[in-house]
């Protein structure tokens, strides 16, 4: 009977989407363990957070304090939080989704609590049971975490969103107690200014590779991003050699998306990329070398230079929203 | 400044994985070092020196943790530059990231660094755990995936920058600190020590090869094996892999010939645009 703690990452005006698949796992693992979700929110000012998570879950335990306030959020004073409401709820269980804040604060919330950790799941086959991706995903590990309390990071494409029940949780609000960052801070954040979703949650993704030359050839690959509403990604070695910020990076090493389209676009489909976007529903490789690896996973093979593609790729796109 | 780095060997990642009945066949594998972990390696040799190839000053020590035909790839990285190594004796399969996160500890225990220095990852077993576990069993602050690394002329703190989901994130830690790092580390300013390299200090924009004297200095230098139980630790796998599979393929596509074929196959067929 023992409940399942979800960390939900507070946004401005609710959780982040991205926390959303997490919940999803979060209420398999608890038919699993028969107790119910649990959900947790860390910050300060963050009531809509609590609020928005509440939807999902029979209970949120909300940190909501001025000593928390921080441009991002700190591993050393988030973690300590997240293993009080694991004891709180009486938990065997704590989840959150593997994003940068999730992968940086999950494992040192596991060392906390004394649990064993499994990253990056694709399923929940038991109580203390998982399916997990590794070797660039050219292994599907069945994996078991002994011991009273589990923690787990959740692969956001492979759980779908959860559907907000009828009547939402009841929200705790808890004492943060003595915040204590450890000499730690965060000085500023930069923050991306894009229109575009989010590469994880863009049902298009346009990726450009190392034969895109130069950062400035990624504008073309901008105009058909936007003209397809999609999100743009790259591959490791586009990004190495400095044509486009790392937080684009497709991959392995870089973030795993699973849209309905992926095009990508001279990129020769090392396997630490393929890791990235093989879950996609439908890919189209465009590349001038035939014998390029992307073309064994591609739907749609088009064997030609980008310098040619994509100006008339985006003319036939237009053309074709044109006539609806 | 006393900087402790680890390296784990792994299979060479373009190698075709074999797997049957389960398991994992690694008996043809070739090794080498995890990618993340020589970028690790390199950070700590900039923290240490005067600009490229310049005057060094403090101590780069480097962990892994294997069995003994491990000390080969050890090698490599003191010719790299590394002063000297420790080779905890252990059998890859038996340990998860928190047993080497344990292993660990005991090693910063004995060492005393200012600064421990980890690859974000490694690209067999994927976890990204080992920096965030460690840096919570010892109770210092961390810094995960970073993209530079500036330390303070004082050697009190590290000012980095770490690529987040929303952009980049400037964080500052007091020493002793546990850091992971990404790839952006490698660039040509990405790292420097304010007590030894000017702000106009620039190195290559990769990871140093040996050099042939690096090769000769290294086999000097000393690998110290230890066993667990010099290190006082017994650690035990909490999270155990059943069994592995290869994952579904996908099926094989077709090539169209024209950007028009692709646009109507798109809209028509496949019905994603």
């Amino acid at each position: 009977m023992a409940s399942v703690v979800v960390f939900c990452e507070a946004a401005e005006n609710g959780i982040r989407a991205a926390s959303l698949p997490a919940l999803t796992a979060g209420a398999r693992l608890a038919e699993q363990t028969k107790g119910s979700v649990v959900a947790v929110v860390v910050g300060s000012g963050i009531g809509a957070a609590a609020q928005d998570a509440a939807k999902y879950a029979s209970k949120v335990i909300a940190y909501d304090d001025p000593k928390l306030a921080s441009k991002a959020p700190l591993a050393e004073t988030v973690a300590p939080l997240l293993v009080d409401a694991v004891k709180r709820a009486g938990a065997s269980a704590l989840l959150g989704t593997a994003t940068s804040s999730g992968k940086d604060v999950l494992p040192r919330a596991a060392a906390l609590l004394g649990a064993g950790m499994v990253s990056d799941i694709v399923a929940v086959t038991g109580a203390n049971r998982f399916r997990r991706p590794a070797y660039a995903g050219n292994a599907i590990e069945e994996v078991e975490v002994g011991g009273a309390v589990l923690v787990a990071s959740v692969r956001q494409t492979e759980f779908p969103h959860p559907a907000p029940a009828s009547t939402p949780g009841a929200v705790e609000n808890a004492p943060a107690g003595n915040v204590d960052a450890l000499g730690a801070e965060v000085v500023a954040l930069h923050a991306t200014q894009s229109a575009r979703p989010d590469l994880g949650e863009a049902k298009v993704v346009v990726s450009g590779g190392r034969g895109m030359k130069a950062g400035e050839n990624f504008k073309i690959l901008e105009q058909l991003t936007d003209l397809l509403g999609g999100a743009l990604g790259a591959s490791r070695a586009a990004c190495d050699a400095g044509m486009v910020p790392n937080d684009l990076q497709v991959g392995q090493t870089g973030k795993v998306v699973a849209p309905d389209l992926y095009i990508a676009v001279a990129i020769s489909g090392a396997i630490q990329h393929l890791a990235g976007m093989k879950g996609s529903k439908v890919i189209v490789a465009i590349n001038k070398d035939p014998e390029a690896p992307i073309f064994q996973v591609a739907d749609y093979g088009l064997v030609t230079t980008w310098e040619t593609a994509i100006p008339a790729l985006i003319a036939e796109v237009k053309k074709l929203k044109s006539t609806g | 400044m006393k900087i402790l780095v680890t390296c784990k060997r792994v299979p060479n990642p373009e190698q075709k994985l074999k797997i049957a009945g389960g398991k994992i066949d690694l008996s043809g594998a070739s090794w080498q070092i995890n990618t993340f972990d020589e970028y690790a390696v390199e950070t700590a040799l900039r923290l240490t020196e005067k600009g490229k190839g310049g005057e060094r000053s403090g101590e780069v020590v480097v962990v892994s943790i294997g069995p003994k035909d491990v000390s080969q790839q050890l090698r490599g990285v003191l010719a790299m530059g590394a002063d000297r190594g420790i080779l905890v004796g252990s059998e890859d399969a038996a340990l998860d990231a928190d047993a080497v996160a344990h292993i660990l500890r005991a090693v910063v225990e004995r060492e005393k660094p200012d600064l421990v220095v980890l690859g974000k990852q490694t690209v067999d077993g994927d976890s990204n755990q080992v920096g965030q576990i460690l840096a919570g069993l010892l109770g210092w602050p961390q810094a995960t995936f970073l993209a530079s690394c500036v330390l303070a002329a004082d050697g009190k703190s590290a000012t980095v920058t770490r690529e987040v989901d929303a952009g980049v994130e400037e964080k500052r830690v007091r020493l002793p600190a546990v850091v992971t790092v990404d790839l952006r580390i490698i660039g040509k300013k990405a790292v420097r020590n304010l007590a030894l390299a000017g702000a106009d200090a620039e190195w290559d924009e990769t990871q140093r090869y040996a050099s042939l004297k690096g090769i000769m200095a290294a086999k000097k230098k000393e690998i110290k094996e230890l066993a667990l139980a010099e290190l006082g630790v017994s650690p035990a796998a909490v999270m155990k892999v059943l069994s592995y599979d290869a994952p579904a393929a996908r099926k094989a596509g077709v090539k169209v010939g024209s950007v028009e074929e692709l646009v109507q196959k798109l809209h028509n067929e496949a019905k994603v645009i």
